[in-house]
């Protein structure tokens, strides 16, 4: 009796001790397959011959040739440099801006908080509806202010090819930018009181005390915060599609719907294949050397 | 390739045994089509009916969304898994994009039983062909270059016809245009502006050009100066068009001919579902007209290809099936809910309305004159990537202020990229 009450209470003190290895173990495995082992067979189809269904013949580098070829292609990757550039940067301003003017003990913070941070909830899909409707010229913004008497009001940005992109800015500046105010918010708060007091003491401005001492204290938020939106802007897809369908013809074209055109509707496997390497290929410039720096910089810290 | 086969016939062979183990006599189809609303439900609930009144057992598997990009992944994932579908809704040169993966049943003694080489047209015939064999059969035929014209509009010109060249079109519009009156409804979707193109090109240079530009891609004809010609021509249509028009769905215009805020709209027999599902009566409250052309006609047929499968209940599903599709009560009874013509010869027309019977007679007189053409737009001509990079060229330059002389040469350019 006593052993085998004892091999229990081994067994469930060792099951206790890989508990947490146990529970993780399935997602573990199913995402070294799902996702590193999806990622592996997209870079060989984008070195094979598929077309219409996948094939395992090898094309070399034709593919990736063909893909750089291709003015569409060309006007995808302008349109990522144009899109992530603008978003990124007005995101972190209105972000941290907003987050500024927050922290300054406000009446209603949380309420204001809320309506900021609110974009954030609503999918990409039904943002793009709405600011559809709204820059539509003859349903939206133009056509009220036409009502209102500014007959030369003109903001026609979505149907036009050389400004559709930007629209596609402002819209995700808007659902994005609550959510880079509330990272910058939480930082801000995480600022010891005591500096500033002293900053006071010593007579420094607000601003100064801002651009001095805050900021710089709380950059590692920056980084994290580019990081969050570079890969939103690398994957944006569904934005586009709802907000201008790629269009005028393929004018407002991101890279991930490039993707989905090629291989989804024109049996283009193996371009498509390509560009989704090529879109891997931009994240990891940006993540591999923000993981490099987190995870030296953690050492140096511990 | 031959890896490829062998997986194929595995599955087939796999889901062979697990079939003929409880395999009955009830003939048995898996149909996988995208027509889940409107007037297209109606019409695969009018063929289901069939296929169950002859006794046979219908699997619906609809897979909406994307205009059948989603039914096309689940296709080619249920084929890769040996598990394909009876029939499938696939079109124009899909179908020998599949049958050259050996996916496709052969129909040939259904189509011997029922006289197909003789009542369905022959250019519709070499689509449903692989190789001299049927595998697929065709539902409908919608005609593509038509203009839907409001006649208040028109006369408020003195029109009372559709114009019936390029340049009465061209003069009727500047006209409509100093009247204040949007001449064309249109929206700027890519396969929308493919439609406007493959219309004019078939105007502009006559059929045998477009055969030879659009179907067999030859270099000659599409850097010719028929074809600066047409972009020339598309440049003056996108003049005719409203501010508004990127992005806007083709319903949304053919609603702006109805309710009169624009005169014209270039589009395929669908629009007419438009105006008739709002009580409209052709000839008095909108007319229909084909695009200017010399007795030409772009068709875009849908059909059901046939994949193989196996085990005697679902074989003798798909050829009931076959038959059904092309017989000459189906084929009435769906293109009265779908707005097309029946993709069989001899079908009485009493039935259908004053624009199908135009279509069902131009039909003939454009066979006699071989401008029975398939639709590029439309995927009836090319192959998708081919299809896709003529539709990008085209679209760049009805939405930019590309020069005729820039289109033409990119339009040649994409093409041999495509090609190869």
């Amino acid at each position: 009796m006593g052993a085998s009450q004892s091999t229990e209470s081994n067994l469930a003190a060792s099951i206790q001790r890989h508990l947490s290895k146990i529970v993780v173990a399935p997602s573990f495995a199913a995402s070294l397959f799902f996702v590193y082992g999806f990622i592996l067979w997209t870079g060989y189809m984008a070195f094979s011959k598929s077309r219409m269904l996948p094939v395992w013949d090898w094309a070399g580098l034709r593919q990736y040739e063909r893909l750089w070829q291709m003015e569409r292609w060309h006007v995808a990757i302008e349109n990522l440099f144009i899109f992530g550039g603008l978003f990124i940067v007005t995101c972190l301003f209105i972000g941290c801006l907003l987050a500024v003017l927050l922290d300054q003990r406000i009446r209603a913070e949380g309420a204001l908080r809320t309506i900021f941070l609110y974009p954030m909830a609503l999918s990409f899909i039904v943002t793009g509806t709405v600011w559809k409707w709204l820059l539509n010229p003859g349903l939206g913004l133009e056509s009220m202010m036409h009502n209102l008497g500014w007959e030369s009001f003109k903001f026609d940005w979505l149907v036009n090819s050389d400004m559709a992109i930007y629209t596609v800015v402002i819209a995700a500046v808007w659902q994005a930018s609550g959510f880079v105010m509330a990272m910058f918010l939480a930082a801000l708060r995480g600022v010891d009181q005591d500096i500033i007091r002293a900053a006071y003491m010593d007579g420094a401005s607000l601003p100064r005390i801002y651009f001095g001492i805050i900021i710089p204290s709380i950059r590692p938020v920056f980084l994290s915060a580019i990081v969050v939106l570079a890969h939103l802007a690398v994957k944006s897809f569904d934005l586009v599609i709802a907000l201008t369908g790629g269009g005028p013809g393929y004018s407002s074209d991101l890279p991930a719907t490039f993707m989905y055109t090629m291989a989804f509707q024109r049996n283009q496997l193996g371009i498509g294949a390509a560009s989704a390497m090529m879109m891997l290929a931009t994240v990891m410039a940006i993540i591999v050397p923000y993981l490099y720096s987190e995870l030296r910089g953690g050492k140096k810290n511990g | 390739m031959y890896l490829r086969k062998t997986i194929l016939a595995t599955g087939v062979a796999l889901s062979a045994l697990a079939t003929a183990s409880f395999a009955h006599a009830e003939p048995t189809a898996e149909v996988l089509h995208w027509w889940t609303s409107g007037g297209e439900a109606k019409a695969v609930a009018a063929l289901k009916e069939d296929f169950q009144a002859k006794g046979g057992k219908w699997v619906d598997s609809p897979v909406a969304g994307g205009a059948g990009d989603a039914a096309m992944t689940v296709l080619r994932s249920r084929v890769l898994s040996g598990d394909a579908p009876a029939a499938v809704q696939l079109k124009g040169p899909a179908i020998q994009e599949w049958a050259e993966e050996g996916a496709l049943a052969d129909l040939n003694d259904v189509a011997a039983a029922e006289n197909w080489d003789d009542v369905i047209p022959a250019a519709i015939q070499d689509v449903m062909k692989y190789e001299g064999d049927y595998v697929a059969v065709p539902v409908n035929i919608h005609r593509v270059d038509w203009i839907w014209a409001n006649p208040t509009l028109l006369a408020k010109v003195g029109a009372d016809t559709v114009p019936t060249t390029w340049d009465e079109f061209n003069a009727l519009a500047d006209k409509l245009q100093a009247a204040g009156i949007t001449p064309v409804a249109h929206g700027g979707q890519p396969w929308q502006d493919a439609t406007i193109f493959e219309t004019v090109v078939l105007g502009l240079g006559g059929p045998e050009f477009y055969q030879e530009a659009l179907v067999d891609l030859d270099d000659d004809a599409l850097n010719s100066d028929t074809m600066k010609a047409v972009f020339d021509q598309m440049r003056k249509i996108r003049g005719y068009v409203d501010a508004d028009f990127p992005g806007r769905d083709w319903n949304l215009a053919t609603a702006m001919v109805m309710n009169g805020d624009a005169a014209m709209q270039i589009m395929g027999d669908w629009a007419k579902g438009e105006f008739l599902a709002a009580g409209k009566v052709p000839g008095k409250d909108f007319l229909c007209a084909p695009t200017p052309s010399e007795n030409g006609y772009l068709f875009n047929t849908d059909s059901f290809a046939m994949f193989n499968v196996s085990g005697d209940d679902k074989i003798a599903g798909q050829k009931l099936l076959a038959e059904l599709i092309v017989g000459e009560k189906f084929q009435e009874t769906f293109n009265l809910l779908k707005g097309s013509i029946p993709a069989r010869l001899g079908v009485p027309m009493d039935k259908f309305d004053d624009c199908a019977k135009k279509s069902e007679a131009d039909l003939k007189s454009a066979q006699d004159a071989g401008g029975f053409l398939p639709s590029m737009a439309h995927g009836m001509a090319l192959r998708g990537h081919l299809s896709g990079a003529i539709v990008d060229v085209v679209t760049a330059h009805f939405n930019s202020d590309m020069t005729s002389d820039e289109a033409v040469s990119r339009l040649v350019e994409a093409v041999e990229l495509a090609k190869d």
